[in-house]
């Protein structure tokens, strides 16, 4: 298989502060991977320079085998984005944001339509179809934002804490469609707070201060850190005071 | 282009599903056309006066009858006591007082020239100085007449005198509003290119939509057009609905081709468009964005000739309205709606206003960046 990401010493400096410092790993097509850590540890600035949103300072990356500083157009076509931030238009209805994501992304008017079926009935929407995002309750929004995030078939997919705020069972859901979408050869690149959603992974990595402190499946980090849960895992990292730990990426 | 169809389509639900969008539209303009123009009116009426006639002879009624008779000037109190009159003057309750001394009849008979003192509360320089001219000539016209009737001096014995004949050019009539109802619409018009826009734009980065749409491919002049060209739409609508209702309403002149108006309209709003898109690329919020739009846009509307002309401006200012867009469109619609000015008047400002919009927009799309 080929690398979906592959980032050298990726770096991004704002001022004196070092948000991301020289990460390097590598994302396998179909993968799903997790990007763990604290608050601050730097892990949207990293995702947001692979989507192209921010310059990177230094290093290299290729996202869908482009390259982040000077082929940013060709990588945002095959790539997917949902933010932490809800980001459908809450004064357009489920139709209508379907249309205009599906629209910008260049589908046909065939395919828009095609699609919006196949997606409303997936999430069974049919009912809400005409009515506006704003009266839904989060987890459909962000079951929707996810769905059309993945609509133009990308191939590689940033969540960024998807789940934020939602209730278990439609997290469970949400999942579901990750794993569906994972099925189909997409990769998904998620970042989370949720420990058992990490679990759901095939790789994580943790980011602490910048750096990648770990990266591995999930079974193995447990083992490494003799940790009956990722919970633990991550606890141990993140809690250590910098310099403490050896980097293990 | 079939990107710039979908963000059109986008942009049109959201502007008229937006419940203050459609007043905005339709309803702030016809209060502010119909409100502002019987209010920004230079013609001052109603000024009251105190008088205080310590003659109380028939001329002195007279004198008083025919300033009252004038419809400039409103007795507020009749009185003999000048402390009375300073006190309205004090509190405001009086413009002016006319303060005939005794004798002022006997005066006037016997030594064939009397004084009148005219004291005009001047805190509002401009509002003082009409006054001030207005009362100044009725007792002017008042002692001609005294002279030739009372005096029994006859027409060509009488004081010589130059009758100026005269002719009110472009508005015959001097209907103020004939001049402000067309300047008004410019500031309509303004707001809605530059206030407008500009928000919309940064209400899409307040409520994180703009984030998803950088990382879509859509292309950074296909969205600046998508963006701005409804504005651009509505605020020409805006500007054939006010001239609508500025016809029915005031019977405003169309004195030229009115296709000048819109022609140069349709050029003046890009560089509003234009200006409301530069302010958004370097403000986060509406509220920003509002702000500093309307730094920009109380200057160009108090410098644009709107209100009190550029010519009585100091020097400098004057060499400031000439970079002001808002100014341009003001003469112009003035030219052409009063005047009948056509293509060869207007040319110059259309070039003009044509650099200005190539200017403002080059520096706006440069700014903008869907990467940071």
């Amino acid at each position: 298989m080929s690398k979906a990401i592959i980032t050298r010493n990726l770096t991004k400096r704002f001022g004196d502060f070092i948000a991301t410092n020289a990460i390097t790993f590598d994302v396998e097509q179909g993968e799903i991977f997790g990007f763990l850590g604290a608050n601050g540890a730097g892990k949207t600035t990293a995702m947001r320079m692979l989507c192209g949103l921010l310059k990177p300072s230094s290093g290299e990356a290729t996202v869908a085998g482009f390259n982040i500083f000077t082929q940013t157009e060709q990588v945002k076509r095959r790539i997917g984005y949902m933010s932490q931030k809800f980001s459908l238009y809450e004064d357009l209805t489920v139709k209508e944001n379907i249309r205009f994501y599906g629209g910008i992304y260049g589908l046909s008017h065939q395919q828009i339509k095609s699609k919006t079926e196949e997606l409303l009935g997936k999430l069974q929407l049919q009912q809400e179809a005409g009515q506006l995002v704003s009266s839904l309750p989060l987890g459909w929004k962000q079951k929707l934002s996810f769905s059309i995030a993945v609509l133009h078939n990308p191939s590689i997919v940033f969540l960024d804490e998807p789940t934020g705020g939602v209730d278990p069972i439609t997290r469970r859901q949400f999942w579901d469609l990750i794993y569906e979408a994972a099925d189909r050869g997409v990769t998904i690149f998620v970042t989370t707070h949720y420990m058992d959603e990490a679990e759901y992974c095939n790789r994580i990595s943790i980011m602490v201060d910048g750096k990648i402190k770990a990266l591995d499946t999930p079974a193995k980090l447990k083992e490494q850190y003799q940790a009956a849960s990722m919970n633990d895992v991550f606890l141990q990292l993140a809690r250590a005071k910098p310099g403490e730990n050896n980097s293990s990426s | 282009m079939r990107t710039i169809f979908f963000i059109l389509q986008k942009e049109f639900l959201q502007v008229f599903r937006n419940r203050s969008m459609l007043p905005i539209i339709f309803v702030v303009p016809v209060v502010q056309l119909l409100v502002l123009a019987f209010a920004a009116n230079y013609e001052i009426r109603n000024l009251s006066v105190d008088v205080v006639d310590h003659d109380g002879s028939t001329w002195s009624r007279q004198l008083r009858d025919k300033l009252l008779s004038s419809g400039y000037f409103t007795l507020h109190r009749q009185s003999y006591s000048q402390q009375e009159a300073f006190e309205d003057l004090e509190a405001n309750r009086a413009d002016l007082i006319l303060t005939i001394p005794p004798h002022f009849e006997r005066d006037l008979v016997r030594e064939n020239e009397a004084t009148v003192q005219l004291l005009v509360n001047a805190i509002n320089g401009s509002k003082a100085g009409l006054a001030y001219g207005y009362a100044a000539n009725i007792i002017g016209r008042f002692n001609r007449q005294v002279r030739m009737d009372w005096l029994a001096l006859d027409e060509d014995d009488g004081p010589e005198h130059i009758d100026i004949t005269y002719r009110y050019w472009y508005n015959p009539t001097l209907n103020y509003k004939f001049f402000m109802v067309p300047g008004i619409l410019v500031v309509l018009v303004t707001l809605i290119g530059a206030f407008l826009s500009g928000m919309n734009i940064v209400k899409e980065k307040e409520i994180g939509t703009i984030e998803q749409l950088n990382v879509t491919p859509i292309r950074k002049h296909h969205f600046i057009i998508g963006k701005l060209l409804p504005f651009w739409i509505i605020a020409l609508f805006e500007l054939a609905f006010g001239l609508a209702v500025g016809k029915l309403v005031f019977s405003l002149p169309f004195e030229g081709n009115i296709a000048w108006v819109f022609l140069f309209a349709a050029v003046y709003l890009l560089v509003m468009l234009g200006l409301g898109l530069l302010i958004s690329t370097f403000t986060e919020t509406q509220q920003q964005s509002m702000f500093i739009t309307w730094f920009f846009l109380i200057i160009f509307i108090l410098m644009s000739g709107l209100f009190t002309p550029i010519e009585s401006m100091p020097a400098w200012a004057q060499q400031l309205t000439l970079v002001n867009p808002v100014a341009y469109f003001v003469k112009v619609i003035r030219m052409v709606m009063q005047k009948g000015s056509g293509w060869a008047d207007i040319q110059h400002y259309f070039g003009i206003m044509l650099l200005m919009a190539a200017a403002v927009n080059s520096v706006a799309i440069w700014n903008y960046r869907k990467t940071v």
